[in-house]
């Protein structure tokens, strides 16, 4: 859903409910709620930044990426589509976001992942759909799920 | 250096423009020393002319009016990702709009024909230039071309409208529209001087456009389409109708830099009212870096030059021309930082501006 990387950390955080209460009232945005708004997710994922005056551009790659799951999770959605949520991060920004997908799959809500790191995905996955020239052409659960039956079907083998 | 005392922003903000300034008045400095006149001497007088007794300060006051509206328009358009060329020919409808109800309205007390007569140009200037917004969130026709050719149809309706008879008044030498209801007029705020009340209506636009920018949720869709609009469509914003909005309120004041300048001076219209304010102001929005505090002192540098021009010449025979100099060489070093800040031997800003280039590359999850 992307940032937009001038702005700070607390306009990050609500750049698609930007309009709505409590963070506007009417037409004119709430400053400090928002700042309160961004400290508490700071905290609860673990942002490392300054202050959430910070442009999000002056934060590392994984710490944008908490500032775009703390937003997408914040709303309470029912469906997460996690496409490549890890791509470029370092270890330890992976293992952070590997185990919030996890917890929020555990509270209820669908995730779907799209990834081409198969560990990552073997690691995370319930289920697995493999896609071969822009068809699913295996849908593969619990036990099936089989490293080298993936490389199989992902190259358009089985 | 005192750059390393001061903080980022006041570097960015005051320090490069006043720098900018005044390498602007060297490189003119020098020009005119190469056509053979003493550059101080007609650099005194341009300032002699725009400062010295309270009527020339009067005068550049007078001036300033229509580059403030007009800069804060331009500069809300820059927050947004849209170059408004198109504030001369908004200048012209928004003055159309409102002289008509200006001279059409009788009897009413000021309080109450005023606001209606600038409601009406900005209104004008609104739609004039939301054409230009609508064309580029439907066709994606850009916003540089199409103000320009609206600028074109915009002179020559004034031109049609008042030369041609529709709004041309009566038993005058020149063509110009009737004269304004009496009520209309904006008051003159310090006797003996043309210095009239849309200065103070200027000076309160100025806080109530930043408001605009940075408190409300308008302004935060706007800066959003401007900094990032693919970011701003993924997250539900409506571009479209966001463009059409700010190229519109961009318009809006400078429309109203047209009607206040009819109703506190002029008080009647004629087609060469906008005398180049619209394109001057380019670069008084540049200068202020699109910020709306600082178009004040921009506009406020940019009246001086124009009203300081006139006595230059007349006392040193350089040509008033010569300020377009000064001007078009501040624009270029606002323009290019880079210049300003290895004269001032200042590092160069790693992390924003490298970030300004690589905006489009935002993770996406």
């Amino acid at each position: 859903m992307g940032l937009i990387l001038e702005f700070p950390i607390y306009d990050n955080l609500v750049l698609s409910d930007f309009d709505e209460r409590p963070y506007a009232n009417g037409l004119v945005r709430r400053l400090s709620v928002l700042r309160e708004h961004a400290r508490k997710l700071m905290k609860a994922f673990d942002i490392r930044a300054q202050a959430p005056e910070q442009p999000v551009g002056s934060l590392s790659g994984g710490n944008q990426q908490k500032v775009i799951l703390a937003r997408e999770l914040g709303t309470r959605p029912q469906l997460l589509i996690a496409s490549q949520p890890t791509r470029g991060l370092d270890v330890g920004s992976i293992e952070f976001v590997h185990s919030r997908l996890v917890t929020q799959r555990d509270e209820g809500l669908a995730v779907l992942l799209v990834s081409s790191e198969l560990d990552e995905v073997l690691s995370l996955a319930d289920r697995v759909a493999v896609i071969y020239r822009g068809k699913i052409v295996a849908e593969l659960e619990g036990e099936a799920i089989d490293r080298e039956r993936i490389g199989l079907l992902m190259a358009g083998a089985a | 250096m005192i750059s390393r005392r001061l903080p980022p922003w006041a570097v960015n903000a005051v320090l490069v423009p006043l720098a900018s300034v005044f390498c602007g008045f060297v490189v003119a400095g020098v020009v005119i020393a190469v056509t053979g006149s003493d550059p101080f001497q007609a650099l005194t007088a341009l300032f002699q002319g725009a400062f010295t007794n309270h009527e020339a300060f009067a005068e550049t006051l007078v001036a300033s009016i229509p580059y403030i509206f007009l800069g804060l328009g331009l500069a809300l358009g820059f927050k947004a990702g849209l170059f408004n060329i198109g504030a001369e020919g908004q200048f012209y409808i928004g003055g159309l709009a409102g002289v008509f109800v200006a001279y059409s309205i009788h009897g009413l007390p000021g309080l109450i024909e005023i606001p209606l007569a600038i409601l009406a140009g900005m209104l004008g200037g609104f739609v004039w230039s939301g054409v230009a917004g609508a064309l580029k969130a439907r066709f994606g026709a850009h916003e540089v071309i199409t103000t320009i050719m609206l600028n074109y149809i915009a002179f020559l309706l004034a031109n049609y409208l008042i030369d041609g008879g529709l709004m041309l008044a009566k038993n005058v030498s020149t063509p110009r529209t009737p004269e304004i209801d009496a009520n209309a007029e904006l008051p003159i705020i310090i006797p003996g001087t043309r210095l009239h009340f849309g200065l103070i209506l200027a000076v309160l636009a100025a806080p109530a456009v930043w408001f605009l920018i940075e408190r409300t949720t308008i302004g935060f869709q706007l800066r959003s389409v401007g900094f990032n609009p693919t970011a701003a469509r993924a997250n539900g914003m409506s571009v479209g109708r966001t463009l059409v909005l700010s190229m519109g309120i961009s318009g809006a004041l400078a429309g109203a830099a047209g009607i206040v300048q009819i109703l506190g001076l002029s008080h009647h219209m004629t087609d060469t009212v906008a005398a180049g304010y619209g394109f001057d102001a380019i670069a008084v929005a540049l200068l202020a870096r699109s910020n709306p505090w600082g178009v004040l002192p921009a506009a406020f540098l940019f009246g001086a030059l124009r009203n300081g021009a006139s006595f230059m010449q007349l006392e040193t025979q350089v040509s008033a021309d010569l300020v377009s100099i000064v001007q078009a060489m501040v624009i270029i070093f606002v323009a290019a930082p880079v210049i300003v800040r290895w004269l001032l031997r200042l590092r160069a800003q790693p992390v924003q501006e490298l970030q300004l280039a690589e905006r489009d590359e935002a993770t996406v999850v």
